[in-house]
């Protein structure tokens, strides 16, 4: 069993468990031990960085901090607002050694920065797709919409994840549990964001033109790695068919839950009745 | 050394802030329009990216304050679609968080981001108070600021209902340390 380290962030601990529960799901089913790092904080997500550098960089910083003394060499964190968050820190915080140090004065922790993170996909590349032919049970036969967000492929520079424009990473992933990932517009545009509860206007736009486009490709699911982009294209639905003006029903799912149902996990394993917009992909 | 005047006889500018404190400089864009193209709240914007940076190109004291006072810089998703897209590599993102905080310290915000700006201290006194984004409490917090009310009443029971939210805050245990970061970080400079 390998064990690594891993941040849920509070999304998962909150409005989407269903996330966490998947990938903890996934992560049994391929015998990879998921230890929490000890007393971890909010990464700071869309609000820090408005109002505050040092703060946006000091709670990420916290995170590293506690997961480097918890001894771990990699960790994993699925949220791709944190997963985001956690690399810029550190990227950074090793370019620039004098606010390393005023960080590490404001955490009053000790910090390397030499800790390796991990998005979900990432994990799944390194330790799950391996095995997944052995573990298949039944293929994910269907058209998806691989949607990306900005936060797993932006800023291209630090993160070094994946193409900017047109990723391929979680297509790839797809297409080995037996999907058919579609060519579409919107792989990388914004759904909006941290504003959708101060400006759920623009939010209802942007992920309602998300929909809309993979729906018009032929879509039968969109596939995502990102609380805050599920929240908003699942959660917000009633307000995004109102904007489009029809009913939508395409599901939300998160690229976990997609490889738990090919791989034999029941729906409630992989929280799929958590949904606003129901699944019934199986 | 050599002490020449051209430097102490340089006018202070906005864009000589952005340059000194986030290193972006603002002189490098030649107005291609690339960030404004791929920006996706460009429509609900008072000025689009590049006019920003154009604004931000002029160096006059009243056009500065336009761009502190702007709708844009709120309103800017951090996306990085625009630095993904351009030429030259200006960080546009990174110079908004600079000029929203500006903005803030100076008390110059647009009266339309009141909400914007209402959401991020809930979210931040959330994380303040528990170490956490304890959704709950921020939903709670937000509303009794922007007395926004009856937003997403009709979400919150079936959030509920799904697991979604929980009744009690999860604590971070060394609370201390949490506030400690506060402390020397934006209360300090930010007088709240």
């Amino acid at each position: 069993m390998i064990k690594l380290g891993f941040y849920p962030g509070c999304s998962l601990e909150g409005s989407s468990r269903e996330y966490s529960e998947s990938v903890m799901a996934i992560a049994k089913k391929f015998d990879i031990e998921l230890v929490q790092v000890p007393d971890w904080n909010c990464c700071g997500a869309s609000a820090a960085h408005n109002m505050s550098k040092e703060l946006a960089l000091s709670l990420p910083a916290r995170i590293i901090a506690l997961a480097e003394k918890a001894g771990f060499d990699e960790l994993v964190v699925p949220c791709a607002a944190c997963y985001n968050k956690i690399t810029v820190t550190k990227h950074e915080l090793f370019e620039d050694v004098t606010l390393k140090e005023r960080v590490k004065d404001i955490i009053s922790l000790d910090y390397t920065g030499n800790i390796k993170i991990l998005n979900v996909i990432q994990m799944i590349e390194k330790y799950i797709i391996k095995d997944i032919d052995f573990k298949l049970e039944n293929k994910f036969l269907h058209k998806v919409a691989c949607y990306y967000g900005c936060l797993l492929v932006r800023p291209t520079k630090i993160l070094q994840f994946d193409r900017p424009e047109d990723p391929q990473s979680m297509d790839n992933v797809m297409r080995a549990i037996g999907a058919e990932p579609i060519d579409w517009a919107f792989k990388t545009e914004c759904c909006g964001a941290g504003l959708t509860v101060s400006r759920p206007d623009v939010v209802n736009k942007l992920s309602g033109n998300i929909v809309e486009d993979a729906i018009s490709r032929g879509a039968e699911a969109i596939v995502v790695a990102c609380p805050m982009c599920q929240a908003n294209l699942d959660m917000r639905r009633p307000g995004i068919d109102k904007y489009l003006n029809k009913k939508t029903t395409i599901p939300v799912i998160y690229l976990t839950q997609a490889i738990g149902l090919a791989t034999g996990c029941t729906e409630k394993e992989l929280g799929l009745q958590r949904h606003f917009v129901p699944v019934n992909l199986s | 050394m050599s002490n020449t005047n051209t430097h102490t006889l340089k006018k202070h500018t906005l864009s000589g802030d952005i340059k000194e404190h986030t290193d972006v400089s603002t002189a490098k864009c030649y107005q291609c329009g690339k960030c404004s193209a791929g920006c996706p709240v460009v429509n609900d914007m008072d000025f689009p990216p590049s006019l920003l940076l154009r604004m931000l190109q002029v160096e006059s004291d009243q056009i500065d304050e336009k761009v502190l006072r702007s709708l844009t810089i709120w309103l800017c998703l951090s996306c990085e679609m625009c630095i993904g897209r351009c030429p030259q590599e200006v960080d546009i993102p990174k110079a908004m968080d600079y000029l929203r905080s500006v903005s803030l310290k100076k008390n110059m915000q647009n009266p339309k981001a009141k909400h914007i700006i209402q959401f991020h201290r809930a979210f931040l006194d959330s994380i303040n108070y528990t170490g956490k984004l304890y959704e709950m409490g921020l939903i709670a917090d937000y509303k009794t600021r922007s007395l926004n009310l009856m937003q997403d009443v009709a979400i919150a029971p079936s959030m509920y209902a799904k697991g979604k939210l929980s009744i009690l805050p999860e604590m971070v245990k060394d609370l201390k340390n949490v506030k400690k970061i506060f402390n020397k970080t934006i209360k300090d400079k930010e007088g709240r």
